[in-house]
C-alpha cells in the first residue's frame, strides 16, 4: 500500500468515525442517564436516511405511520396514568409533548406529499429529521419508562427486541431496495494528493461541532447539569428535585437528534437498506465500549479508531471487514477488564 | 427437588407421549418436533444463563452455528465420523465461550451480552466468507449420525436422538441446580457481596454457566447439521438468537421445563407466521420478527415469570426428601484455644477520595471472646466491618487472621479462611427455601463441583450438608419451617436465618452487622441467648451494633470508634464510665 492510498483510507476512516461518534455519544448519554443500552440507534440513523429518500421521491414516508401509532399508544398511556393518579392537570402538557409535537412533522409530511410540493433539499432533510426525532422519545415513553425499575439486563434485552421490531417495520415501509440520497454538494478539493469531498468535510465538522455543543450543554446549562447528576447518582439526583423521567426524556430527545443527523450525513455516502442500521449502531457500540459506556473523550477516540480500522480492513479483505471490526472487541474488552479489575455493581433481583 | 407423585405422573405421561409421537402424527409434525427439541436445548442453556445467572447472550445462534459447521466440516471435508464431530463441536463452542467469558465477565454484567451481539455477527460473517466452509452456499451432503451401525437418516429416526439428548440434558441440569454449585448459581442474582461472603467465586460460576450454555448450543448445532444434512450461514445470524431468548422467556426464565414449553410455542408461532405472512404484504418477510420482538417486550413488561410460573402455582408443593439413615454431619474444624490471638487489625485506613472513613484503627480479638464494635452514627463502624470481611479494600493497614496475612484478600478467600458474616440489611434468597439458604452457608466446607452435582454423585456430601443445615435451623428455632421460602419470614426470623447460614460455614470468627436492628425486645433476648451459646461452642464473635443495652449486656469487651478513629477500648463497665465515650455520644458532659 502506498502513502496515497493510505491517506485516502485514513480520510474515509475518519469520515466513518465521525458518524460512529455521533451515534456512540448518544448511546453513552442514554445509558448513563437511563441505564438503557439503546441498541436501535443505528436504526434511527437508517430510518432518517430512508425517510429522506422517500421525501426526495415525493412519497409519503412510512415513518409517518410509526410515529402515529407510537404517539397514540404513548398518549393513551399518559391519559390512563393521569386518570389513575387523579392528576388531570398534567394532561395538557402530556398531550403537547406526546401528541402535538410528534404530529406536527407528520402533518407537514402529509401536506407536502399531498400537494406534491417539491421542497428544496435542505427542507427535505429538515422534514425527515423532524419526522424521525420523536421516535426514540416515544419508544422511551411506551417501552422503557414502564420498566424503569428493571435491571440493565432486562432493559438491554428489550432494546435488542426494539431493534428487530424497528428494522422489520422498516422493511415493511421502505421495501428491500437500498437508497442513496443526493449529496448536499458534489464539490471536492485537493490537499496535496488527497481529494476531499465537501460531504466528508461536512461529516467531520458536524461531529466535532455537535460534540462541542453537547459539552457546552452539559457544562453550562442547568438541564445539562441535571442530566450529569442523574448519570452519577439517580437517587441523589431525585433527592435534590431532579425528576428522572424528565431527564430520561431529554436524554432521548438529544440522542435522537444525534442519531438523526448521522442518518442525514450517511445517506449520501453509502447505500442504506432497511437493516443497515444494526451494523452502524453496533460499530458505534464498539466505540462506546472503548469508553467503558461512560467516558465521552474515550468514546470519541474509539469511534475514530473503529472508523479507521474498518476502512483499512475493507482494503485488506472486503468480505472479512465486519469480522475484523467486531473481532477487535475482544482485545478491547481484555484491556478494559485489566484497567478496571474491580467493577462489580450490585444488581437487583431480576425475576 | 425430588419429584412428588404428581410430578412423576406428568413426566411419565409426557415421555410416553413423545415416545409414541412419531407413530401417531404426520411426518411434518415430526420435523417440527425435532426443531422444538433442538431449540429447547439452546433455550435450556439460556434458562441457566439468564434465568438463574442474571447474564444473557445474543450470540447463541452463532454458537449453534459453530457446532453445526464444526461437525459438517469434519464429516464432509475430512470424512470423520459424526460422533467425532460432536466432540469437536463441544470443544469449539466451550472454548469460544471460555475465551469470551474470560475477557468480559470481570466487567459489569452488561458487557457480556453486548459483546455477544458483536461477536455473533463476526462469527456469522466468517461462516459466509471462510474458504472451506462453502461461502454463502454452505455445506451440502452432510452424512447422518450412525448409532450402533444404524444410520439415523430420516427425521423419524433422529427424533429419538434429539429428545433423548434433550431429556438427558434436562436431567443433568435439574441435578446441577439442586447441588452445591447449583445453590450458588441460583444465588447469583442476590448480589456480588452476598455471594462472595459465602466463599463463592462469582467469576468462576459465571464463566462455567456461560460455557455450559455454549456447549448446549454446540450440541444443538451438531444435531441440526446431521438432521438437515445441509447448512448455510443464515440460521446462525443474530436474529435467530433473539428467538432462542424468546423461547427461554416465554416458558419462564427460571424453569427447566419452560425451555421446552417456550421452544414449542415459538416454533409453532414461527411456522404459523411463515404460512400467513406472505399473504399480508410482499414486504412482510420481517413481520414475524416484529411480532416476536413485541411478544418478548410484553413478556418482560408484564409476565417475567413466563408460562411455567402460572403452571407452578397450580402444582402441589413438594415434600422434603428423607435423609439416608446413618448420615454423619459435616466434620467440624478444631477451634483455636480460648485466649489465643485470632484477629489483629493494625493501622487500618480507608479513604474515599478526600474523606477518611477509617483512620489508623488498631485492635485485637482473641479466640472465644464476644467483642462489640460501637460508636455514634458515622463513626466508621460499617466501613471497618467491610475492611475485615474484604467487602472493601483498605487504603493502608494490616489484617492478620490466625497468624495469616489476610489484608485485601478477595472476599471469598476471607470467607474460606473462617470468617462468616451477616448483613445489616438482610441478604437472603427470598425465593429459595430456608433449608437451601442455610445450605448455602456450607459452601466453604463442601467440595462437590459441577460434574459431581450434575451426575448426582454428590449425594453423600449433600446429605451431610443437609443435616448440618437442619441442625443450624433447629438452633435458631426454624427447623419446622425448613421447606418454606425465606421471603415469607418476618424480619426477626430472617435475621436468625442469616445467623444460621453464617454458622453453617463452621466459622472461627462470626462478624454480625447490627444484628439487633429492627428486632423486638423478646427477639433481642433470644438472639443474645443464641450468641452466648455460639460462643460457648468455641466460635468467636464480633458485633457491630447501635443498641447499647443489647451490646453491653452481651459482650466481653468493647471497641469504641468515633469520627473514623478508635476512641478507646475496654470492659463494658469501663467504657460506660469513660467520660470521652459519654462525650462522643452525648456531645459533652456538663
Amino acid at each position: 500500500m502506498d502513502a496515497q492510498s493510505a491517506l485516502i483510507l485514513l480520510t474515509d476512516g475518519i469520515a466513518n468515525g465521525a458518524i460512529y461518534l455521533l451515534i456512540a455519544l448518544g448511546t453513552v448519554l442514554i445509558f448513563s442517564v437511563t441505564r438503557v443500552i439503546f441498541v436501535p440507534f443505528g436504526d434511527i440513523a437508517a430510518l432518517t436516511a430512508l425517510t429522506v429518500a422517500a421525501v426526495q421521491f415525493g412519497k409519503l414516508p412510512g415513518t409517518v405511520w410509526l410515529v402515529i401509532v407510537l404517539a397514540a399508544i404513548a398518549v393513551s398511556m399518559e391519559l390512563g396514568k393521569a386518570v389513575r393518579e387523579r392528576r388531570l392537570h398534567r394532561v395538557p402538557s402530556a398531550l403537547a409533548f406526546y401528541a402535538v409535537l410528534p404530529m406536527l412533522p407528520v402533518l407537514a409530511a402529509m401536506a407536502v406529499t399531498g400537494i406534491e410540493l417539491k421542497l428544496p433539499q435542505f427542507g427535505q432533510m429538515l422534514l425527515a429529521l423532524a419526522l424521525v426525532l420523536p421516535i426514540s422519545p416515544l419508544i422511551n415513553r411506551v417501552v422503557f419508562e414502564p420498566l424503569a425499575g428493571a435491571s440493565v439486563l432486562v432493559l438491554l434485552i428489550v432494546a435488542v427486541a426494539v431493534h428487530f421490531a424497528l428494522s422489520g417495520l422498516a422493511l415493511l415501509f421502505f421495501g428491500p431496495e437500498g437508497f442513496r440520497n443526493e449529496p448536499v454538494s458534489d464539490a471536492s478539493f485537493a490537499i496535496g494528493d488527497v481529494t476531499i469531498t465537501v460531504q466528508v468535510l461536512l461529516m467531520v465538522t458536524a461531529a466535532i461541532s455537535l460534540s462541542g455543543l453537547l459539552f457546552l450543554y452539559f457544562e453550562g446549562t442547568a438541564t445539562g447539569k441535571a442530566l450529569r447528576a442523574t448519570a452519577i447518582n439517580q437517587t441523589g439526583a431525585r433527592l435534590v428535585g431532579i425528576r428522572p423521567r424528565r431527564t430520561g426524556a431529554i436524554a432521548f430527545v438529544l440522542a435522537s437528534l444525534l442519531g438523526g443527523v448521522s442518518g442525514l450525513l450517511i445517506g449520501p455516502v453509502t447505500t442504506v437498506y432497511y437493516d443497515s442500521g444494526f451494523l452502524i449502531g453496533l460499530k458505534a457500540f464498539v466505540a462506546a465500549i472503548v469508553g467503558g459506556l461512560g467516558s465521552y473523550p474515550m468514546t470519541a477516540v474509539g469511534a475514530v479508531g473503529v472508523g479507521i480500522l474498518e476502512s483499512f480492513a475493507s482494503y485488506w479483505s472486503s468480505s472479512l471487514k465486519e469480522s475484523i471490526v467486531f473481532g477487535i472487541l475482544i482485545p478491547v474488552l481484555l484491556w478494559r477488564s485489566l484497567i478496571s479489575p474491580q467493577h462489580e455493581e450490585e444488581e437487583e433481583e431480576i425475576g | 427437588m425430588s419429584g412428588s407423585p404428581f410430578d412423576k405422573a406428568i413426566l411419565a405421561t409426557v415421555v410416553c407421549g413423545l415416545a409414541a409421537a412419531p407413530l401417531l402424527v404426520a411426518p411434518f409434525t415430526v420435523t417440527l418436533l425435532n426443531y422444538v427439541g433442538i431449540g429447547a436445548l439452546v433455550a435450556l442453556g439460556l434458562v441457566l444463563l439468564t434465568g438463574f445467572g442474571g447474564l444473557t447472550s445474543f450470540g447463541q445462534a452463532s454458537l449453534v452455528g459453530i457446532g453445526a459447521y464444526a461437525t459438517a466440516w469434519l464429516s464432509t471435508r475430512v470424512g470423520a465420523d459424526p460422533w467425532l464431530g460432536l466432540v469437536l463441536a463441544l470443544a469449539l463452542t466451550g472454548g469460544v465461550a471460555a475465551i469470551l467469558g474470560a475477557v468480559t465477565l470481570r466487567l459489569g454484567g452488561h458487557f457480556l451480552p453486548l459483546s455477544t451481539i458483536a461477536w455473533g455477527i463476526a462469527i456469522y460473517f466468517l461462516f459466509g466468507n471462510v474458504p472451506g466452509l462453502g461461502y454463502h452456499d454452505g455445506i451440502k451432503e452432510i452424512p447422518p449420525i450412525t448409532l450402533v451401525g444404524v444410520p439415523l437418516a430420516s427425521n423419524f429416526a433422529i427424533f429419538y436422538l434429539v429428545w433423548v439428548a434433550l431429556g438427558i440434558s434436562m436431567w443433568l441440569m435439574r441435578n446441577l441446580l439442586d447441588s452445591r454449585e447449583g445453590r450458588a448459581i441460583r444465588s447469583l442474582r442476590g448480589g456480588a457481596t452476598m455471594i462472595a461472603s459465602l466463599g463463592v467465586n462469582l467469576f468462576r460460576i459465571r464463566l462455567v454457566i456461560f460455557v455450559i450454555a455454549a456447549m448446549l448450543a454446540g450440541l444443538a448445532g451438531w444435531l441440526y447439521a446431521h438432521m438437515n444434512r445441509y447448512i448455510s450461514p443464515s440460521p446462525f445470524d443474530v436474529q435467530p438468537s433473539i428467538e432462542y431468548l424468546l423461547m427461554a422467556m416465554v416458558g419462564g426464565a427460571t424453569s427447566i421445563y419452560g425451555a421446552v414449553v417456550g421452544a414449542a410455542v415459538v416454533t409453532l408461532l414461527k411456522n404459523f407466521f411463515q404460512d400467513v405472512l406472505p399473504h399480508v404484504s410482499k414486504n412482510a418477510g420481517q413481520l414475524e420478527i416484529v411480532a416476536f420482538s413485541v411478544l418478548l417486550i410484553l413478556i418482560l413488561m408484564y409476565a417475567r415469570g413466563g408460562l411455567m410460573s402460572a403452571v407452578r402455582r397450580l402444582a402441589p408443593s413438594r415434600p422434603a426428601a428423607p435423609l439416608p439413615p446413618g448420615t454423619q454431619p459435616l466434620p467440624r474444624r478444631s477451634q483455636p484455644r480460648a485466649g489465643t490471638p485470632l484477629l489483629r487489625v493494625e493501622g487500618a485506613v480507608k479513604r474515599f477520595g478526600g474523606l477518611v472513613a477509617v483512620n489508623q484503627v488498631s485492635f485485637d480479638i482473641k479466640a472465644g471472646e464476644i467483642v462489640g464494635l460501637i460508636g455514634p452514627n458515622g463513626a466508621g463502624k460499617s466501613t471497618m466491618f467491610n475492611l475485615i470481611t474484604g467487602a472493601q479494600r483498605a487504603s493502608a493497614g494490616k489484617f492478620t487472621f490466625l497468624g495469616r496475612n489476610i489484608t485485601n484478600l478477595p472476599q471469598q478467600r476471607i470467607a474460606a479462611a473462617g470468617i462468616a458474616r451477616t448483613f445489616q440489611h438482610v441478604k437472603l434468597r427470598p425465593t429459595m427455601t430456608l433449608l437451601d439458604n442455610v445450605m448455602l452457608g456450607t459452601y466453604v466446607r463442601t467440595r462437590a463441583g459441577f460434574a459431581l452435582g450434575a451426575s448426582r454423585l454428590d449425594r453423600a456430601e449433600e446429605a451431610q450438608a443437609k443435616i448440618e443445615a437442619l441442625r443450624q435451623l433447629g438452633r435458631v428455632g426454624l427447623a419446622e419451617k425448613a421447606q418454606l421460602n425465606a421471603g415469607n419470614l418476618p424480619l426477626g426470623s430472617q435475621r436468625m436465618l442469616e445467623v444460621a447460614r453464617a454458622l453453617a460455614a463452621d466459622p472461627v470468627l462470626i462478624v454480625l452487622d447490627e444484628p439487633a436492628a429492627g428486632l423486638r425486645r423478646g427477639e433481642k433476648d433470644a438472639l443474645a441467648l443464641q450468641l452466648r451459646a455460639v460462643r460457648d461452642d468455641g466460635v468467636t464473635i464480633l458485633i457491630v451494633e447501635h443498641d447499647m443495652e443489647f451490646v453491653m449486656g452481651l459482650v466481653d469487651r468493647v471497641v469504641v470508634m468515633d469520627f473514623g478513629a478508635k476512641l478507646t477500648e475496654g470492659l463494658p463497665s469501663e467504657v460506660r464510665a469513660s467520660p470521652i465515650v459519654q462525650e462522643a455520644y452525648l456531645g459533652g458532659v456538663a
